[in-house]
C-alpha cells in the first residue's frame, strides 16, 4: 500500500509552522505589561548607571546652614576651593543639610543592587538544591524539611540577627533576604523537576543511556527557565522592599550610604514638618517595585500561562 | 430501532463553523446536514480533526467563543438552536437534550456526591420537592443498572469506577428524558469490557425511552456495535452517510474505504514464525511491588506485577494485552529498567538485569529500547529530532558525524525525510513523531524493541501504517519486540504471541493463533467477548 509514502514529510510545507518556541519570547517582549514595567525599570537601571551625572552632589556631603530646606530652595554652597555656588535643590534637604536629590538618584544604585542580587543568588542556589531534591530522591526528604525550616525564619529577624553579629553593609543584607527566599525557589524547581521527570522524553533519554548530568541540564533544567524568570522579577521587587524596611529600622544599609530606606528613616522623626525626605524615595521605591511586578506579571502570562488567570 | 418517517428530534442544515483565522483550514466544519430520528442512534465518525466534536458542542450550544456558526441551521424538535437566546438555551439542556462526555471524573464535580449533581438538574428545571426529586433520582440510578442506588446517591465521584461514573453522567443526562442525548466518546476512556456494558445500557436505554442519539466516536468497532445510521466525517465535510450496515460494508466514498480497511481485524493472521531463534529476553518470576507508605499513613502495598514469566525470541513479536491497571506497562517498564523491579528475573541474552547496579546497566540500555504511547510527549520539544536521534549513539560513544549519517538513514527507514533533521517535533504529526521515536530507539541498534501502546495515541489510518512499518522493521533487523497494548485488534495483527495479563498476573500465554482462536482463561474470554464490533469482519477495500 501506498499509503505510508504519502505520509513523507515535504519540507516545504512544515516549514510555515516553524520557530513556534522562540517566537514564544517575541510575544513576551510585546506584551504591553512587559512593556510598561520594563521601560520604568529601563529609566530606574540609567538613573542607577548615570547617577554622577544627573545633576547631582555628594550625597552625603553635609551642609549645616541648609538644613531642613523645602523642595526647590535655591541653597548657596561653599565649595572646596572656597568659592560658592548656587543650585536649586529640587528635593529638598535633610536635617543635616544633605541634598536629598542626590541622595535618592544614588539611592537607586542600593536598592537595584539588592533586588538584581538576591534574584539571582537566590535563583541560582535554589535551583541547584530543587535538581537535587527533585531528582535525587532519596534525598528529597531531608532537603525539603531543611527548607520549611528557613521557610519559617522571617527575613527581618534574620537581619537583625546577623547585623548584631556581623557588621551592617550590603553583604549582610543580602544574604538576610536571600536566605528565606532560597526556598521558594526550590519548591518551584522541584515541582518543575517532579513533573517533567515523568515525562517519556525524559524516560526515552534514560533509556538510551543518557548520563544523569546531560539528562538535568539538557532535558530537565530548561523547562524550569520560565518560571524562574517569573519568580525571579517577584523576588527582586520583594528584596527590594525588604532592604528598605530594614534600612528604615537602621539594621540594613549603614546610615553613611544613602539608600531609600536610610532617607526616609533620616526623615522620619520631622515627617510632619518636611514630609518630602520620606515622599521622594518613597515615589521612587513603590515605582520600582511597582514596574517589576507589572513587568513579572506580564512575563508570567506569556510565558508561563498555565501559572497566570487567562490561558 | 425503527426509523420510519417520525419528524426527526434533531436536524442539522448546512451547517458551517468557522475556525479563527490563522488555523489549518477555515471551517471546522463544512455545510454539514445530517438527522437524527427519535429511538435512533446515529454515529459520527471520523478522526482526530475531523469536526465530529465541534458539530456535538455546537448542537448543545457550548461552542467555544473563537468558533462560530457561520450558516445552516439546527433544529430541535423543530426549534432553530442557532438562533436561540442564551436563557432558552439553559432551558433546552438537560430537559430536552443532554451530553455524556468522554472523561467522567472530569465531567463530575468532585466535591458534590452524585446525588446532589443530579439533584441540582432537577431542582433547575422541575418544581418537585425535595422528596420527590430524591425519589426519581434513586429510580434512575436504578435504571442505568447502579447497584445500591442509595449508597450512589451518598457516593463522591472518586468513590465510584469509571464505568460507574459514566452511568451516573448517563443518569444525570436522561432524568428528564430528553428527546435527544448527545455522547460525546463516552466510552474511549474506559475499559473494553466496561465500554461493552456501557454501549448495552446506552442502546437499551434510547429503545425503551425512543431517545434520538448522536454518538461521537473514532472506533469502528463501538460503530458496528451500537449504530444505526453512521455520518463518516473529514475535515469537517460530511463524506458519506448511510445505514451502518451498507457503510460498513459496502462503502462509496474512497476515504470511508481506506478508513475501514484500516481497522485491524481481529482474527489473527497466521504468521510463520522461526522458532529457532535465540532468546533475546527471558523473564522469571518478574514482580513489582508498589509500597507507598508516608510517615503518618499506613502503609499501602499495590502488587503491579507479580510472578510474570516470558520470553522472546529474535524476530519475533510477543504482545502483552490488558485493560488498564492490568500490570501490563508496569512489566515493560521493569524490562527497559526504567523501573526498579521488586522480585524476579530478567535475562537479556544471558545476562541478568534485575538486580543490575546503576552503573554497570548502562552498557545495556542500548539492547533494550522503547516507544512510548504518547507522540507529543516522547521528545523533547526543545531540541530538534536530529539531536533527539543521535543523542543515544553519541552517549555510547559515537562521533557526531557518524551518528548523523545514521540517523539520515534511519529517517529513510522510517520513511521520513532525512533534511527533516534539524526540525522540531512540533512541526510534526503525530504519526510522523511516532516513526521519529522508533528511530530514535533504532539507532540504538537494540535487540528487543519494546512498544508501549505506540499506535494507542493515533487515528486508525496512521496506526495501520505505523503498524506495517513496525512489522517490515523488525522482518529486516530481525528484532525481537515486545508490544503492550490495551487494543486487541491490533494485538491480533502483529503478534506471533500473546500474554494476556489481568490483575498483575498472566492468566493466559501462547500463540496468537491459539490464544485467540481457543481462549481458555475465562477472563480472556470475558476480554473477547467484549470487544467492540467484534462479530463484524471489516472489509478490505481497494483503495483509491
Amino acid at each position: 500500500m501506498s499509503a505510508i509514502s504519502e505520509d513523507v514529510v515535504d519540507s516545504a510545507s512544515i516549514s510555515a509552522a516553524s520557530t513556534k518556541r522562540r517566537s514564544l519570547w517575541l510575544l513576551a517582549i510585546r506584551n504591553p505589561n512587559v512593556i510598561i514595567g520594563g521601560t520604568i525599570l529601563a529609566i530606574m537601571l540609567l538613573i542607577a548607571a548615570l547617577a554622577p551625572v544627573l545633576g547631582t552632589i555628594d550625597p552625603t556631603r553635609i551642609d549645616p546652614a541648609g538644613r531642613n530646606k523645602k523642595p526647590g530652595t535655591e541653597i548657596t554652597y561653599k565649595l572646596d576651593d572656597g568659592t560658592t555656588a548656587k543650585r536649586v535643590a529640587i528635593m529638598g534637604t535633610d536635617s543635616l543639610g544633605r541634598d536629598v536629590y542626590s541622595r535618592v538618584i544614588y539611592g537607586t544604585r542600593v536598592s537595584l543592587a539588592v533586588g538584581v542580587a538576591v534574584a539571582i543568588i537566590a535563583v541560582l542556589i535554589g535551583t541547584i538544591i530543587g535538581l537535587i531534591s527533585g531528582y535525587v530522591r532519596w534525598l528529597d526528604g531531608f532537603i525539603m524539611r531543611i527548607m520549611d525550616g528557613l521557610m519559617a525564619i522571617p527575613g527581618i529577624l534574620l537581619a537583625i540577627a546577623l547585623v548584631s553579629i556581623w557588621r551592617a553593609g550590603l553583604i549582610t543584607v543580602i544574604f538576610a533576604i536571600v536566605v528565606p527566599d532560597v526556598p521558594r525557589v526550590v519548591r518551584l524547581v522541584r515541582s518543575v523537576v517532579l513533573t517533567v521527570r515523568e515525562e517519556p522524553y525524559v524516560e526515552g533519554a534514560i533509556s538510551v543511556g543518557t548520563p544523569t548530568w546531560i539528562l538535568m541540564f539538557r532535558h530537565i533544567l530548561p523547562n524550569t527557565v520560565a518560571p524562574l524568570i517569573v519568580q525571579g522579577t517577584f523576588l527582586a521587587a520583594a528584596a527590594i522592599l525588604v532592604e528598605a524596611a530594614l534600612s528604615f529600622l537602621g539594621i540594613g544599609i549603614p546610615p553613611e550610604i544613602p539608600s531609600w530606606g536610610n532617607i526616609m528613616a533620616e526623615g522620619r522623626t520631622l515627617f510632619r514638618v518636611f514630609p518630602h525626605n520620606i515622599f521622594f524615595p518613597g515615589i521612587f521605591l513603590a515605582l520600582t517595585v511597582l514596574a517589576i511586578n507589572i513587568m513579572g506579571d506580564g512575563l508570567r502570562d506569556t510565558l508561563d500561562p498555565k501559572m497566570s488567570k487567562k490561558v | 430501532m425503527s426509523t420510519e418517517a417520525k419528524r426527526p428530534v434533531l436536524e442539522v442544515r448546512n451547517l458551517s463553523v468557522s475556525l479563527p483565522s490563522g488555523a489549518d483550514r477555515v471551517h471546522a466544519v463544512e455545510k454539514v446536514s445530517f438527522t437524527v430520528s427519535p429511538g435512533e442512534i446515529v454515529c459520527l465518525v471520523g478522526e482526530s480533526g475531523s469536526g465530529k466534536s465541534v458539530i456535538a458542542f455546537t448542537v448543545m450550544g457550548l461552542l467555544a467563543k473563537a468558533l462560530k456558526p457561520t450558516s445552516g441551521e439546527i433544529l430541535l424538535e423543530g426549534e432553530n438552536i442557532l438562533a436561540a437566546s442564551e436563557t432558552r438555551l439553559r432551558q433546552l439542556r438537560c430537559t430536552r437534550m443532554s451530553m455524556i462526555f468522554q472523561e467522567p471524573m472530569t465531567a463530575l464535580n468532585p466535591v458534590m456526591t452524585c446525588g446532589e449533581q443530579i439533584d441540582e438538574v432537577l431542582n433547575t428545571h422541575t418544581k418537585l420537592d425535595a422528596a420527590a426529586r430524591k425519589a426519581k433520582i434513586i429510580a434512575i440510578l436504578a435504571r442505568v443498572k447502579l447497584p445500591e442506588p442509595e449508597r450512589i446517591y451518598a457516593s463522591y465521584p472518586h468513590q465510584l469506577s469509571g464505568g460507574q461514573r459514566q452511568r451516573i453522567m448517563i443518569a444525570m443526562a436522561l432524568v428528564l428524558d430528553p428527546v435527544l442525548l448527545i455522547a460525546d466518546e463516552p466510552t474511549t476512556a474506559l475499559d473494553v469490557t466496561t465500554q461493552a456494558e456501557i454501549l448495552k445500557l446506552i442502546a437499551e436505554l434510547q429503545d425503551g425511552q425512543g431517545t434520538g442519539v448522536l454518538f461521537i466516536t473514532h472506533d469502528f468497532g463501538v460503530v458496528a456495535e451500537i449504530a444505526h445510521r453512521v455520518a463518516v466525517l473529514r475535515w469537517g465535510e460530511l463524506v458519506e452517510m448511510g445505514p451502518t450496515e451498507k457503510i460498513l460494508s459496502r462503502p462509496e466514498h474512497s476515504y470511508t474505504k481506506m478508513l475501514i480497511s484500516s481497522v485491524p481485524s481481529i482474527h489473527p493472521v497466521h504468521r510463520d514464525v522461526r522458532k529457532d531463534g535465540p532468546t533475546v529476553l527471558r523473564t522469571e518470576k518478574l514482580g513489582k511491588t508498589y509500597s507507598g507508605s508516608g510517615f503518618f499513613q499506613k502503609a499501602r502495598v499495590v502488587r503491579a506485577a507479580i510472578d510474570v514469566d516470558l520470553d522472546i525470541r529474535r524476530g519475533e513479536t510477543l504482545g502483552i494485552v490488558g485493560e488498564s491497571g492490568s500490570g501490563k506497562s508496569t512489566v515493560a517498564r521493569c524490562i527497559a529498567r526504567l523501573i526498579d523491579p521488586s522480585e524476579g528475573k530478567i535475562f537479556l541474552g544471558d545476562t541478568e538485569i534485575a538486580t543490575m547496579k546503576a552503573s554497570k546497566l548502562r552498557p545495556h540500555r542500548r539492547r533494550v529500547q522503547i516507544v512510548f504511547q504518547d507522540p507529543y510527549r516522547s521528545m523533547n520539544p526543545r531540541i530538534t529530532i536530529g539531536e533527539s536521534i543521535i543523542e543515544g549513539p553519541m552517549n555510547f560513544g559515537l562521533k557526531r558525524d557518524e551518528a548523523i549519517v545514521r540517523a539520515r538513514k534511519l529517517m529513510e527507514t522510517v520513511r521520513l525525510d532525512p533534511n527533516s533533521l534539524d526540525r522540531y517535533p512540533h512541526q510534526f504529526s503525530g504519526g510522523q513523531r511516532q516513526r521519529i521515536c522508533i528511530a530514535r530507539a533504532l539507532a540504538m541498534e537494540p535487540e528487543l524493541l519494546i512498544a508501549d501502546e505506540a499506535v494507542s495515541a493515533l487515528d486508525v489510518s496512521v496506526q495501520k501504517q505505523v503498524l506495517e512499518l513496525l512489522d517490515e522493521i523488525r522482518v529486516r533487523l530481525n528484532l525481537a519486540v515486545l508490544f503492550i497494548t490495551h487494543d486487541l485488534r491490533v494485538a491480533a495483527q502483529i503478534c506471533d504471541y500473546v500474554a494476556v495479563m489481568s490483575k498483575g498476573r498472566v492468566v493466559e500465554y501462547g500463540s496468537a493463533e491459539q490464544v485467540f482462536g481457543s481462549p481458555k482463561d475465562d477472563y480472556t474470554k470475558a476480554l473477547f467477548a467484549a470487544a467492540p464490533g467484534r462479530n463484524w469482519e471489516f472489509g478490505k477495500f481497494a483503495a483509491a
